[in-house]
């Protein structure tokens, strides 16, 4: 099963389904990657809301991935964390999914607008003029 | 092989759908049926929504581990009877066994490169979490919730 990449200006949406297995796991990494390098995304919102079981193999690759995307210097937030799941995900170790959530998609959108903003480094040409 | 969808818990005594099942697992699609399978007889028990993803979750790692580290296995789902209610999680294989079972259940030990937190995950996630291990012949995990 592939995973849609969606792209909103320079931020690039991907919402992980419960049946990944591996092999998409891998390829969803490796299309994820060379798609924020291609269009030089700024953000990345790695939406979970369809998750109801993050067990350590599903934590491990939502961890991978942010961290991949954050090495290419993109801004990663993870949203739709379901309470139960946040539960047990405490329950089961504690920081497993790392401190970048959010609630829901807007807040987490809102997040990577607002770290992207801060970002000394970076002009969100969205407005071509200066 | 497996079927692509876990035969639904046949009503049986002491409760509709309330019985043991077990499963072998060889894919990573037996993972995700044998998490179905567990939500699915904690719903019928009236676990708590927590309890039963607390279940599903340690199912979901006791599965991983027969799959990654045993070359496959079998989970038993067992309702225990009795006065107070629970739900036990068997998982057994004839893998290489455990060396050091200290270690394995240290958090972020892990011999395959994971975050090392499954097994000391289904320690916090269950109320009872046994291990026996006998390194060359197998492991056998009894992890057991109550309602
Ligand atoms: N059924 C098993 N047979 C043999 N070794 C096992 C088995 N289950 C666990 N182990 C050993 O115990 C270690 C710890 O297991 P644990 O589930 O905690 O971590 P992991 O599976 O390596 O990573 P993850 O965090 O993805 O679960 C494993 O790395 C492995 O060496
Ligand atoms: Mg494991």
């Amino acid at each position: 099963m592939k995973i849609p990449i969606l792209r909103l200006g320079r931020i690039l949406l991907v919402s992980i389904q419960d049946d990944l297995t591996d092999n998409d796991a891998m390829q969803f990494q490796s299309d994820l990657v060379e798609r924020v390098a291609e269009i030089e995304a700024l953000g990345v919102a790695i939406d979970i809301t369809a998750l109801d079981v993050v067990d350590s193999y599903m934590a491990r690759v939502i961890n991978d991935t942010a961290c991949m995307v954050g090495l290419l210097g993109a801004e990663v937030v993870i949203c739709g964390v379901q309470p139960f799941v946040a539960m047990t995900l405490i329950e089961m170790g504690r920081d497993l999914l790392g401190a970048n959530c959010a609630f829901n998609l807007e807040q987490g959108l809102e997040i990577l607008n607002r770290r992207i903003a801060t970002r000394g480094d970076i002009h969100i040409d969205e407005d071509e003029d200066d | 092989m497996h079927q692509d969808r876990p035969t639904p818990p046949a009503p049986a005594h002491p409760g509709p759908g309330i019985v043991a099942t077990s499963m072998r697992i060889d894919t990573e699609s037996d993972v995700a049926a044998v998490c179905r399978v567990v939500r699915a007889l904690a719903e019928h028990m009236a676990f708590s929504r927590s309890a039963a993803y607390s279940l599903a979750t340690a199912a979901s790692e006791l599965a991983t581990n027969l799959l990654i580290h045993a070359g496959g296995g079998q989970l038993q789902v067992a309702p225990l009877p009795g006065m107070r209610a629970g739900i036990e999680l068997l998982a057994e294989d004839h893998g290489p066994g455990i060396d050091d079972l200290r270690l394995a259940l240290t958090d972020g030990y892990s011999t395959a490169g994971g975050l090392g937190c499954g097994l000391p995950g289904v320690e916090r996630l269950m109320d009872l979490c046994d291990i026996d291990s006998v390194p060359g012949h197998g492991t056998r995990v009894r992890a057991v919730k109550w309602r």
